[in-house]
């Protein structure tokens, strides 16, 4: 017997009678004012956030608020003028350098302030971890109020990677004192195109 | 309304003032109040120590002390909690399981049977309470700090009653002070460690007295102030509930 | 880090205990995370519902969680994912060690993982020749210390900020004295992002696992697990097999449960669903047992299966805060470990159920609603039972039971008094009793309310007036 039919006949052999599954449909959030309740959540963990009417003011404040002499990459067509492409097929190692990485998301969630990505957004799966600086683009039209709201516009997910960002990477682990930027980005800007 | 009387053996032994206070609160709210004198234990230290099939005897030497009674009201959460949970009977678990209903700590059946609302009672001090946890997370006495849902606690509700008493506030409203039956010995270190850290919670916030309606937390905070000489005192809630002046 | 144990919990405890300040620091660290999870909880006002959901969800799984298995196991295969199945630490250490082997790869990098932590994977691996590093700071640095983590969220809360400056004096060579977290951080940034680009083989754990869409969800704080995973040619993901959940909505559910239970965090910053491998990379997935399915079949026990390893009730837990994560001597300390390390084994964890006042603030916080305080006691029965317990305290609870059912033999007036002098143990007044070290006895009130009773008992309303 392998340890595949060894586990799974322990499995049905000691599992008990089945327990019905609860209905989790009447779990939705608030859609009033998710635009301000988003900011106000991802400020609080330590993001920044700016509204902004188009991709000219993101650009404008990218030159103010980073240093755009070292390396800035982007999945943004309107910004490749500026900056790098990102390739999907280069080793993801070369990307080891990069100073801010600025990309779409396809939605962020007011609870949380997380940001919802797939990989074709990102460019590779590595940019928004290995990048010194993170800067994402979402639409305000796209907020949702909470993770529920989440899951039903990502539904099953056609894609090989993905994953909610929710500010600068963080840890306590010393004497439970907040240190933004332990292994991922230093700083997380979020652009809401309104 | 007959009430059976139930002093769980360490209060009988040691606090008789708290068991005489119950008694007398009760016949002061008009209620007929019998002490069966055969009474002993409830089995939690049996129980709690993880030998529950020894505590058989006590269950059925409560059940026949205790059946004939319409309520069972008892001065200590602890014991209510165990004897509601676990009392059983091999011969009639129906009539355990009838007992384990009509048995009350003191506050509870104060709030919830006889629904007092009004006490002739004055203790002109600065009390904490102190939550035994059997009493809050067992008997809900009172709403757990971890929980999101309305506050309310029925051992305030009746020491407002009382004149002249200033409740204290704490910084954590509920933390267990570290008796835990045998936990007391067996774990001597972390129990006063808990008890110690309880009692500075009180004493930080100006109290006079620490009152519960468990006598077991306020023995074990009891010796810690003792030993430490501090001049803050414990008391049974049912002392307060019952003081005049 | 092998499993050996001299002393019992309490011993352990006993010494933690000794360093006050530490003691008060720890304690009070961990009490302003409960603070900050009851904060986050009471922003939901549906908060008690999405534990109910959670754990409803859980017991869904538990039930059917040979259906879920097979269909996890399908939808893997799928996505291009290597399924691996293992009966026990042993053979899931096998594995990893096969997979690095056929590759000749002698380095892996490794972000947290109890469950690699209770197969001891590193020792396996490392007497092998192959090189792990722990990628997450807290268990790196119980890493460079030789110590297993003291808890599953915070791997070095017990540890204090000039002790770590220390061992990075020692290991990494910082400055000595410098012990300022945010420089501490920088240097084991700079230092495992080196690691990060130069190990081809990245292991995660998995948080949650979707039957639905095999795909799983791995939850951290640093990017750590995402560093190592993008980067390498080889992911392998560990988990154990009681970490699936139905269906990809009830992420929803637990995510939201998740970080506010663990540190009130609305969500952790990064929750990185892993489905298929990117072009060019090969990703395994282990399902280990390692006594989960001995734990099913425990029906008083099982629900312990439940836990989403968020560190609530470690929080919570007085007796946990005050005696420290590494006195459990069990890779998932506090209350949830208690109830768990029994079943891998009873006789060395024996003393874990005793570990505990059975306050119960353990089982309000879990936020799938597992009954711990419950199990702690139940466990206790099943120790005694099975012989366990130490032999001369079942001779006292015998005399005891004996003397507390026999009216006769307790409630004389005055023999009640004196078997209870020297029985009770808090009453006993003797300085080797362990009540009497740094606590006073009840005074009593020289008679008891029996003996009043029976004196004044019909009169008594005239006495008490």
């Amino acid at each position: 017997m392998t340890s595949r039919e060894k586990i799974l006949e322990a499995v049905l052999n000691n599992q008990p009678d089945l327990s019905p599954l609860p209905d989790i449909s009447m779990f939705k959030g608030n859609h009033n004012n998710v635009v301000q309740k988003y900011m106000d959540v991802f400020r609080s963990i330590g993001g920044k956030t700016f509204l902004v009417e188009n991709l000219d003011e993101v650009n404008a404040l990218i030159t103010e608020h980073f240093d755009i002499n070292k390396r800035v990459i982007t999945t943004l067509t309107d910004l490749s003028d500026r900056f790098e492409l990102i390739s999907a097929t280069v080793d993801p190692h070369l990307y080891e350098d990069v100073e801010l990485a600025i990309i779409n998301a396809h939605f962020s969630v007011a609870e949380n302030g997380a940001v919802w990505l797939t990989e074709d957004l990102m460019g590779q799966r590595i940019i928004p971890y290995i990048c010194q600086h993170l800067a994402v683009v979402i639409n305000a039209e796209k907020i949702v109020p909470t993770l529920h709201e989440a899951y039903d516009i990502i539904g099953l997910g056609n894609y090989g990677f993905g994953g909610f960002i929710g500010g600068p990477s963080k840890t306590a682990d010393i004497e439970q004192a907040l240190v933004l930027g332990a292994h991922g980005p230093l700083t997380m800007t979020v652009f809401i195109l309104k | 309304m007959t009430v059976g009387l139930f002093i769980p053996c360490y209060v009988n032994q040691f606090y008789s003032n708290a068991a005489k206070a119950t008694l007398q609160l009760l016949q002061k709210l008009g209620v007929e109040v019998v002490y069966p004198p055969k009474q002993t234990c409830c089995g939690q230290p049996m129980a709690n120590s993880g030998f529950e099939h020894l505590s058989q005897g006590c269950s059925d030497l409560f059940i026949e002390n205790f059946s004939a009674f319409e309520y069972i009201v008892a001065p200590s959460a602890s014991c209510v909690l165990h004897v509601k949970d676990h009392l059983t009977s091999q011969t009639n678990p129906e009539l355990a399981l009838s007992i384990r209903s009509k048995v009350f700590e003191l506050v509870e059946f104060l709030t919830d049977v006889l629904k007092v609302e009004k006490l002739d009672a004055t203790f002109p001090h600065k009390v904490g309470l102190h939550h035994s946890c059997h009493g809050l997370r067992g008997l809900y006495l009172s709403q757990m700090s971890e929980l999101n849902a309305p506050p309310f606690s029925k051992p305030q509700h009746l020491l407002n009653m009382v004149k002249g008493l200033e409740q204290i506030s704490l910084d954590r409203s509920d933390e267990c002070c570290g008796f835990g039956g045998t936990f007391c010995i067996a774990e001597e270190a972390v129990s006063v460690k808990m008890g110690k850290d309880r009692v500075n919670d009180h004493i930080k916030s100006g109290a006079e007295y620490i009152t519960s309606s468990d006598l077991s937390c306020l023995m074990h905070l009891e010796g810690i102030l003792h030993r430490n000489n501090e001049k803050v005192k414990v008391i049974h809630i049912a002392e307060i509930l019952n003081a005049t002046l | 880090m092998k499993q050996t144990k001299t002393k019992d919990h309490a011993a352990m405890a006993e010494a933690f205990i000794k360093d006050e300040e530490r003691v008060d620091w720890h304690d009070g660290a961990l009490w302003y995370i409960r603070e900050k999870r009851d904060i986050a909880s009471k922003k939901i006002p549906e908060w008690e519902q999405l534990r109910e959901a959670a754990s409803m969800i859980k017991n869904n799984v538990i039930s059917n969680l040979h259906e879920y298995l097979l269909q996890f196991e399908a939808n893997l295969k799928k996505n291009g994912i290597t399924v691996h199945w293992a009966a026990d630490a042993e053979e899931h250490n096998a594995i990893v060690y096969a997979i690095l082997k056929a590759k000749e790869i002698t380095q892996m990098v490794k972000s947290k993982s109890m469950l690699t932590e209770e197969c001891q994977l590193n020792e396996y691996l490392e007497e092998r020749g192959i090189s792990v590093i722990n990628s997450d700071l807290g268990e790196y640095i119980q890493q460079i210390d030789n110590e297993p983590p003291s808890h599953i969220v915070l791997p070095c809360i017990h540890k204090r900020k000039e002790e770590i400056g220390e061992l990075f004096h020692k290991h990494l060579g910082t400055e000595k004295g410098l012990s300022d977290p945010t420089q501490l951080t920088r240097v084991a940034r700079k230092h495992l992002r080196n690691e990060f680009l130069s190990r081809r083989v990245a292991l995660t754990g998995v948080n949650f696992a979707v039957a639905e869409t095999g795909e799983y969800v791995v939850c951290t704080n640093e990017g750590n697990a995402d560093m190592g995973a993008h980067l390498s040619e080889v992911q392998i993901a560990s988990m154990g097999i009681e970490k699936l959940i139905p269906q990809k909505n009830h992420l929803s559910v637990f995510l939201r449960l998740l970080a506010r239970s663990a540190t009130g965090q609305p969500i952790t910053i990064y929750s990185s669903h892993y489905k298929k491998p990117r072009e060019g990379q090969e990703m395994h997935l282990i399902l280990v047992d390692a006594g989960r399915t001995r734990q099913l079949g425990r029906a008083d026990f099982r629900d312990s299966l439940k836990c989403i390893k968020c560190g609530s009730c470690m929080n919570t837990c007085p007796v946990y805060r005050k005696s420290g994560g590494l006195s459990y001597q069990n890779t998932i300390s506090g209350p949830i470990g208690a109830i768990l390390a029994p079943n891998l084994d009873m006789k060395m964890h024996a003393d874990l159920p005793f570990a505990s006042t059975l306050c119960g603030s353990c089982s309000n916080v879990c936020p799938v609603k597992i009954n711990i305080h419950e199990q702690l006691y139940k466990w206790r029965q099943v120790i005694v039972k099975e012989g366990y317990a130490a032999n001369t305290k079942a001779l006292g609870m015998k005399t005891m039971a004996w003397t507390l059912s026999s009216p006769n033999s307790f409630n004389t007036a005055g023999r009640a008094g004196r078997w209870v002098l020297q029985n009770i143990p808090f009453v006993v007044n003797n300085k080797l009793n362990p009540w009497y070290k740094q606590r006073d006895m009840p005074e009593g009130s020289g008679q008891s309310f029996a003996e009043w009773y029976q004196k004044n008992g019909e009169n008594n309303k005239e006495d008490l007036k």
